[in-house]
C-alpha cells in the first residue's frame, strides 16, 4: 500500500516521490492535499498535492527536507511503502473561466501551482508564471511549468536566473507595466504569501493563498489548523486551504506555526544524531 | 426471585489516586474472581429482569450473572457476546449506574448489582485466556459497506458478518476504534483491550480498510455505484469540536479535547520524542467543561505533568453531565473544581502563548430549552486564573465532510442525518445511519445499540431485496 513508484531529488533538500494511491488519484483536484505518515510512531504531515495521474493510480508529491517527518520521508526509495496516506483533503479550488491569472510559485509550492496552472490553463485562462528561488540551483519543475503556463517569470534571490530580485519584485514590474491581471495566485512560504497580498491588497486584485496550518486529522475533528480569516475563525482543513490573502490574518498564522518549534528541534536533532551514529557503524 | 442478599455490593480495586495522577496505567483494576463471584450471588434472577430493558443491546444479564455465581465463565461470556461484540469495552466506559443499574430491583433497598464491574470481569476472562476464533456462518453474497470504526461502526459490522454478510469498515483515520482510541484515555480503557476487541471483530471476517475518508477518498454513491456494496451504515460519530468565539481562543496553547485528547491517545504524544507527535504540556491547566470528554483532559493533563488543574463549569455539580464515577476519579486525584463559572477571555503573551485566562461567576436562572437551569452571568464578577494551557471540552457538532458530499442524504437544520429511529434508515435507499452523527454526542453504548438496529433493518432489507 502507498508505494513509492518514483522519486526524483529537485535539489539537495527538496524531493519529488509519485505514490501508489488509486483512490486519491481519481479523487485530487487542484488545491487539495494529503496527509501522510512514515512510520508506525509517525506524525500526520499534510502536503499539497502536486500532481495526480488517475490512469497510473499515482499521486505526485513535493517535499523541502525541513523537520525529522520529511527528512525520513527524504529516506525512503522506490518500491519502499509509506506507513500511511490520506486524501484527497481540503475543499477542492474553484477554476475560473477566461480569466488572466498569475500564478506565483516559491519554493515547494510550485508543484500545488503547477497542478493548479494545469486544471486552470484547460479551462481556457490565461496562465502567467512567476516563480522564484533563492538561487538557479533551487528551481525546478520549469518545464512543467511551461507546459501549462503562456507565459513563465524568473526570479533567483541572487541573480543566478532570471530578475536579481524575489517574485514579488516580478509581481510588481506585471502590476505596474498595466497588465490587465483577474485574479493572482500565491503558493509558497507564508512570508511570500503573506508579501504578495500585500502588494495585490492597494490594486484590489483577488488574491488566493494555500495555507500550510498545523493539523492532525485533517477532516475538521481536531480544530488545531484555525486561523482567522476575515476575522472569522476558520479551519484550514476542511474551509480551505485556499482562502482570499486579503483577509488572511497572517501574523497569528505565523505564530501559530511556531507553536511546536521546540518539540520540532528537539525530534530533528535526535533523528540527526541517531541518523549520524548509524552511519558510522557503517 | 430470589431473595434480598446481605451480601454488599462488592468494591473494585483501585490505583492509589495519587501515584495513578502520574502515570497513564488502568485506574480501576477490575474484580478478583472470588469477587465477581460474591457479586453474582448478589442477583435476584428476576422472572421479569428490569436490567435487560436498561441495556441499549439487550444482554441477557440475569442469566450471564447465575454462570459467574456458578464459576461457569465460559458460558457467562458466550451469553454476553450473544449480544454485546464489546463487551470488555462496555464493562468499562457503559454509563450502566442510568442504564441496567438503575433497573435493578436490589437497587431499591439497596445497591444495585454490579452488572457493568461482572461484564467487565467475564469479558477480561476471556481475552487473559485467549479468544476461540469465532464461528463463520455461510457467505450470503452480499457485500455492506460501514463508516467508521468506533462502536456503532464495529458493532453493527460484527452482527452483519455474524449473519453471513461480506462487510467491509472504512475508517478515516490511520487507526481503528473512532473515539475508543482517539478519545478515551488509556487509563479508562487501554488501547490493548480496544485493540483485542477490533481484532475479534476482524476474525469475525469483517474487513477494516484505514485511510478511507468516505465523502472525500470515495463516496457512498460509489462505493454502491461502483464497488457493488448494497447496503451502508453510517457511524462517522459527530466530532467537530465546539470553540467559545472568545477573544484569544487562537492562542497557542487554548486546544479543543479532540485535538489535545488525539494527539495524547491516538497519536502517543505522551511518549515524545520517541513517538514524533507533540503536545504542549502545561504546568496549570484550565478545562472548560462538564462532561466526560472534560474530565479525561483534565485528568490526562495532570498525567502529562501539570501541577494544577482545573475544571471551569458553568453550571453546578448536579447539573454535570460526566458520569459520577468520574467526577469522584477526578477529585481525587487533586483536579480543581471550579463551578458556576465560564472562560470569558484567553490571555496571551507577545510570542501568541497562554498566559492566563479570565473568568466570570455565573448564577442559575431560568430553565432553558435542555431542562437545565440557564446559567447568567454575574456582572463584575470577573477573576484571573494564571494558566498556560487551556482545553474546550464544550462538546462538538456535526462533521459536513461526509454529508456534504452526500446531498441526497436529508439532514436536520443541526446538519444530523434524520433516520428512521427504529431502524436507521435514511433518506437513501439502502443507506442507514446511527450513532452521534444521527443523536449528536452521546454515549458509546448508545452508538451501539443502534448499530445493532441498523444490522438488523439491513438484513431485513437485503433479505427483501433478493427474494423480490
Amino acid at each position: 500500500m502507498y508505494r513509492i513508484v518514483s522519486k526524483k531529488e529537485l535539489s539537495p533538500v527538496v524531493k519529488e516521490i509519485e505514490v501508489e494511491a488509486p483512490r486519491i488519484a481519481r479523487g485530487a483536484r487542484a488545491g487539495n492535499f494529503v496527509i501522510l505518515r512514515v512510520n508506525p510512531d509517525g506524525e500526520r504531515i499534510p502536503l499539497t498535492v502536486g500532481d495526480a495521474d488517475p490512469e497510473r493510480g499515482t499521486v505526485t508529491i513535493v517535499f523541502q527536507e525541513v523537520g525529522k517527518t520529511t527528512k525520513e520521508l527524504g529516506l525512503k526509495e522506490v518500491g519502499e511503502d509509506l506507513q500511511d496516506l490520506v486524501g484527497p483533503l481540503g475543499r477542492n479550488r474553484e477554476i475560473p473561466e477566461g480569466k488572466r491569472i498569475v500564478c506565483v510559485a516559491g519554493g515547494v509550492g510550485t508543484a500545488p501551482i503547477y497542478f493548479q496552472a494545469k486544471a486552470m490553463r484547460a479551462a481556457g485562462n490565461h496562465i502567467t508564471t512567476i516563480m522564484g528561488a533563492r538561487n538557479v540551483s533551487l528551481l525546478f519543475w520549469q518545464d512543467r511549468i511551461e507546459s501549462v503556463s503562456d507565459k513563465v517569470l524568473y526570479s533567483t534571490d541572487d541573480g543566478t536566473f532570471g530578475k536579481h530580485g524575489f517574485v514579488t519584485d516580478v509581481l510588481r514590474e506585471l502590476i505596474e507595466s498595466g497588465e490587465k491581471i483577474d485574479e493572482v495566485d500565491a503558493i509558497g512560504p507564508l512570508v511570500m504569501m503573506r508579501a504578495v497580498s500585500e502588494l495585490t491588497r492597494p490594486y484590489g486584485i483577488y488574491t488566493v493563498v494555500s495555507l500550510d496550518s498545523i493539523m492532525v486529522d485533517g477532516t475538521g475533528m481536531c480544530g488545531g489548523c484555525r486561523v482567522t480569516v476575515d476575522g472569522v475563525v476558520k479551519f484550514t482543513c476542511v474551509d480551505g486551504p485556499e482562502f482570499d490573502g486579503h483577509k488572511v490574518d497572517f501574523a497569528e498564522l505565523a505564530k501559530r506555526k511556531a507553536a511546536y518549534r521546540e518539540h520540532e528541534e528537539l525530534s530533528c536533532r535526535l533523528f540527526d544524531e541517531a541518523l549520524a551514529a548509524h552511519d558510522k557503524e557503517e | 426471585m430470589g431473595k434480598v442478599s446481605d451480601v454488599p455490593r462488592q468494591t473494585m480495586p483501585e490505583q492509589d489516586p495519587i501515584e495513578r495522577g502520574k502515570n497513564f496505567n488502568e485506574v480501576a483494576l477490575g474484580y478478583p474472581e472470588d469477587a465477581a463471584v460474591l457479586e453474582a450471588s448478589r442477583c435476584m434472577q428476576c422472572k421479569k429482569p428490569k436490567c435487560v430493558e436498561g441495556c441499549p443491546v439487550e444482554i441477557d444479564i440475569p442469566a450471564f450473572i447465575e454462570a459467574v455465581n456458578e464459576r461457569r465463565f465460559d458460558d457467562a461470556i458466550r451469553i454476553v457476546k450473544e449480544k454485546n461484540n464489546l463487551p470488555a469495552i462496555c464493562g468499562r466506559v457503559c454509563p450502566q449506574e442510568t442504564q441496567c443499574e438503575i433497573k435493578c430491583v436490589l437497587g431499591i433497598k439497596k445497591d444495585p448489582v454490579a452488572i457493568g464491574r461482572l461484564e467487565r470481569f467475564v469479558a477480561d476472562y476471556e481475552l487473559a485466556l485467549g479468544v476461540a476464533d469465532p464461528d463463520r456462518p455461510p457467505r450470503k453474497g452480499h457485500k455492506v459497506a460501514v463508516v467508521g470504526s468506533g462502536p456503532g461502526g464495529l458493532t453493527a459490522a460484527a452482527d452483519l458478518a455474524k449473519m453471513g454478510y461480506d462487510v467491509t469498515i472504512f475508517e478515516a483515520f490511520h487507526d481503528t476504534g473512532g473515539v475508543l482510541r482517539y478519545g478515551i484515555p488509556e487509563f479508562r480503557l487501554p488501547k490493548a483491550i480496544v485493540s483485542k476487541e477490533v481484532d475479534y471483530i476482524r476474525r469475525l471476517g469483517v474487513d477494516i480498510e484505514t485511510n478511507v475518508i468516505v465523502g472525500k477518498t470515495v463516496t457512498i454513491k460509489s462505493l454502491m455505484e461502483e464497488e457493488g456494496y448494497e447496503a451502508v451504515f453510517i457511524a462517522v460519530g459527530a466530532g467537530l469540536p465546539y470553540f467559545k468565539g472568545i477573544p484569544g481562543e487562537n492562542f497557542i496553547g487554548v486546544y479543543s479535547a479532540n485535538e489535545f485528547l488525539t494527539r495524547v491517545n491516538l497519536m502517543s504524544a505522551y511518549r515524545f520524542p520517541e513517538a514524533d507527535t507533540p503536545v504542549i504540556i502545561g504546568k496549570r491547566v484550565a478545562v472548560e467543561g462538564g462532561g466526560n470528554v472534560a474530565m479525561d483532559s483534565a485528568r490526562t493533563s495532570l498525567r502529562l505533568g501539570a501541577d494544577k488543574v482545573y475544571i471551569v463549569y458553568r453550571r453546578s455539580e448536579v447539573e454535570m453531565p460526566a458520569r459520577a464515577e468520574e467526577v469522584h476519579h477526578a477529585k481525587d486525584e487533586g483536579i480543581v473544581f471550579n463551578l458556576l463559572t465560564t472562560i470569558s477571555r484567553v490571555l496571551g503573551d507577545d510570542d501568541g502563548r497562554v498566559s492566563a485566562v479570565e473568568c466570570i461567576r455565573m448564577e442559575l436562572g431560568e430553565p432553558d430549552s435542555s431542562g437545565r437551569r440557564r446559567p447568567v452571568p454575574i456582572e463584575g464578577s470577573e477573576f484571573t486564573l494564571d494558566v498556560d494551557m487551556v482545553v474546550m471540552a464544550i462538546g462538538s457538532g456535526a462533521n459536513p465532510l461526509l454529508t456534504g458530499a452526500t446531498p441526497e442524504l436529508e439532514l436536520n437544520k443541526r446538519g444530523y442525518i434524520v433516520t428512521d429511529p427504529d431502524t436507521g434508515r435514511t433518506s437513501i435507499e439502502g443507506v442507514y445511519a446511527g450513532g452521534d452523527i444521527v443523536t449528536g454526542a452521546a454515549t458509546v453504548i448508545e452508538a451501539m445499540g443502534a448499530g445493532k438496529r441498523a444490522a438488523r433493518a439491513i438484513d431485513a432489507y437485503l433479505t427483501s431485496k433478493s427474494a423480490s
